[in-house]
């Protein structure tokens, strides 16, 4: 068992070497010199533009500020952001729970919707029912979310008025952030009224950001269900003369669920690259909407920093699931 | 020429056996399997109605996609009060007409899939290969440099590639081929892998094929059916991610009449006049369900394990 996570996390080990190296190729690739995009119209003369070369190592060789990148990088410092001059980690790691929260969210609405969808038409196959759900996941997998978001908006937002059109909580409120999480910051202060904003702020992003992934899931939970309705042990079992309700439950079930459980896992980064889109739509302040604003703002450092942060918390959340698919299924364990 | 030939045998050969039923030809089996799926034909129908309206772009629009008609601002559709016959899906915030700048916007989505899917299948294709036909070393650089790219969620790295190149739709369509490019990659390595232990690869390899013979003329026909299936639903994508790049302003440019483009420059006007956030949406959407439609359907059809 140990073996086998500690092959999975030396398997890791390049990708994220690789992975830090192309965000450090990416400062670089841009066009224009980083100082002189950083002093911008103004200019700067040519003496101090050498001494500001040499302050930021820009003079020395490439793989000499490799180096420094990763030594910065394994300490938790990615540079300062250029436009806020915050060290661009503790600004991530700031608006990080706010996309965490609408993550955890969508996939939350995404299982719930979509576990028994898929269950109820592999069970009926065939069926109007199985029709409908097939065909509405495929809309949901076809569909643009940035316009998705907006129709909703238009509807329950400016149509009927039930939800807010922006942002995580209404200025009535204010609450000191402690978790981040605005579900949980409003409930331990004790604020109940800006519970249900948080809740309310929350509904329609969750929604869009949870529709591909609700697709993703009900789909695998459909054909994963199906596969294993064909296998003997659940003719066995129903020979048996068990319901068919704990045929289901117990026997088909659980055994349909590794699959999705991988899925599931999997669908972070879906997660973390639609979230660009919903918090932009939504003015939800977390590390999408603010990825989007550095590009806008030329703020690389920021950019460069964000998407090493993104790429790593994909990385480390594919690396549990695969670990747990080992666990849960030892077959995989010992064919490596 | 005193060998003997066998040129002869196929002209006597049906008189003197019994008629024989042979098996269909695969396209006619495919197109058998393919038809019975509703869903795939009338994705395929959709598919081919939008390439015709696209090609043809011209002369079917009814007006020039950049006219400006400064008397019809913001007219609505034709079935809602104040709509007008010569604007059937209405107009947008300066007076251009929505039907067709949909329709030249099909011809950009319809070539920005084409390109998008080309340029990954043609880079892909071959990084896998060279990575499933050596192994070794050259495997695993290959296929660690497809996890790099694997790690970063897919529209991120498109937005990153579209900030570095530039905003633009060729760097757009730049941004979202680097981006699918580990799927064909992974595939075609998964493919050649399985094929090239077989006894019709080893026999080629006896006889003296080189390694490009096997790759190419040996091997690739084999491996093509998943290929066909990722290349279609690479369409999709394509379509999606670049109107997701057209929306963030990282995309085709304004006055550029790109589905994406055209939704994020015509926000502002979402209340007052909701369609022409409304259509470029619905033709988007039409369009990838479309391609998702029949992705499924060829996949349905060319895997002879999953058929009913």
């Amino acid at each position: 068992m140990l073996r086998f996570i500690l092959t999975r996390v030396s398997l890791v080990i390049p990708t994220f070497l690789g992975v830090t190296f192309l965000t450090f190729l990416l400062i670089r690739l841009v066009p224009g010199d980083p100082i002189e995009v950083r002093v911008g119209e103004r200019g700067i003369p040519p003496e101090r533009l050498l001494e500001l070369r040499h302050e930021l190592g820009l003079d020395r060789p490439l793989w000499q500020q490799f180096l420094d990148y990763i030594g910065g990088v394994l300490q938790g410092d990615l540079g300062v952001s250029l436009v806020t001059r915050n060290s661009v980690f503790s600004e991530f790691v700031t608006l990080f729970p706010a996309t965490l929260e609408l993550a955890a969210l969508a996939m939350l609405f995404a299982t719930v919707v979509g576990l028994p969808a898929g269950i109820i038409a592999a069970v009926r196959r065939g069926s109007v029912f199985d029709h409908g759900v097939m065909g509405i996941s495929l809309t949901g997998y076809s569909m643009p979310i940035f316009w998705w978001g907006l129709l909703l908006i238009l509807f329950f937002s400016v149509g009927l008025g039930w939800t807010p059109v922006s942002g995580r909580l209404d200025l009535l409120y204010y609450v000191e952030p402690v978790t981040g999480f605005m579900l949980i910051d409003t409930l331990m202060a004790g604020e109940y009224g800006a519970f249900w904003s948080a809740l309310h702020h929350l509904i329609l992003p969750m929604i869009v950001l949870g529709t591909v992934p609700l697709a993703v899931v009900a789909r695998m939970t459909r054909s994963a269900m199906l596969e294993v309705l064909g296998e003997d042990y659940i003719r066995t079992a129903k020979a048996k003369g068990l319901a068919g309700k704990r045929v289901i439950g117990l026997h088909a079930l659980r055994n349909a669920l590794i699959p999705v459980v991988t899925v599931i896992g999997l669908q972070v980064g879906t997660l973390l690259g639609g979230a660009i889109l919903t918090e932009t739509i939504f003015s939800w302040p977390g590390v999408g909407k603010w990825l989007i604003e550095s590009i806008n703002r030329r703020d690389y450092p920021a950019l460069q920093g964000g998407v090493l942060l993104i790429a790593t918390t994909v990385m480390t959340v594919n690396l549990l699931v695969d670990v747990l698919y080992g666990v849960l299924n030892p077959r995989i364990r010992h064919s490596r | 020429m005193t060998t003997p030939t066998t040129t002869g045998v196929p002209e006597t050969l049906p008189a003197a056996a019994p008629p024989v039923s042979q098996p269909p030809h695969p396209l006619v089996e495919f197109w058998y399997h393919f038809r019975q799926n509703k869903g795939a034909m009338a994705g395929l129908a959709v598919i081919l109605l939008i390439a015709v309206v696209a090609l043809f772009a011209e002369l079917v629009a009814p007006h020039d996609p950049n006219i400006q008609y400064r008397d019809a601002i913001l007219v609505p559709p034709v079935w809602q009060e104040g709509g007008r016959w010569a604007f059937l899906l209405g107009t947008d915030d300066i007076g251009r007409d929505m039907l067709s700048r949909l329709i030249f916007g099909a011809r950009l989505s319809m070539m920005i899939g084409l390109i998008v899917v080309t340029l990954s299948l043609a880079v892909g294709l071959a990084l896998g290969m060279i990575a499933g036909f050596f192994g070794g070393v050259t495997d695993a650089l290959v296929m660690r440099f497809m996890d790099i790219l694997l790690s970063l969620p897919s529209l991120l790295l498109a937005v990153v590639v579209a900030a570095i190149l530039g905003p633009g739709l060729v760097n757009a369509m730049l941004a979202v081929s680097i981006v699918v490019i580990p799927h064909y990659a992974r595939l075609t390595r998964a493919a050649v892998m399985a094929e090239a232990s077989k006894d019709y690869v080893v026999a080629s390899r006896v006889a003296g094929a080189g390694p490009l013979r096997l790759m190419l003329v040996v091997i690739l026909p084999n491996c093509v059916a998943p290929l066909i299936v990722q290349a279609t639903l690479g369409f999709s994508t394509a379509i999606l991610d670049a109107a997701a790049l057209g929306f963030l302003g990282l995309g085709a440019q304004p006055p550029t009449p790109e589905w994406g483009t055209m939704l994020a420059s015509s926000l502002q006007f979402l209340q007052r006049a909701p369609w022409v956030v409304t259509w470029p949406g619905v033709a988007i959407l039409v369009t990838v369900l479309a391609f998702n439609l029949l992705g499924d359907g060829l996949r349905d059809a060319l895997d002879p394990k999953l058929k009913r």
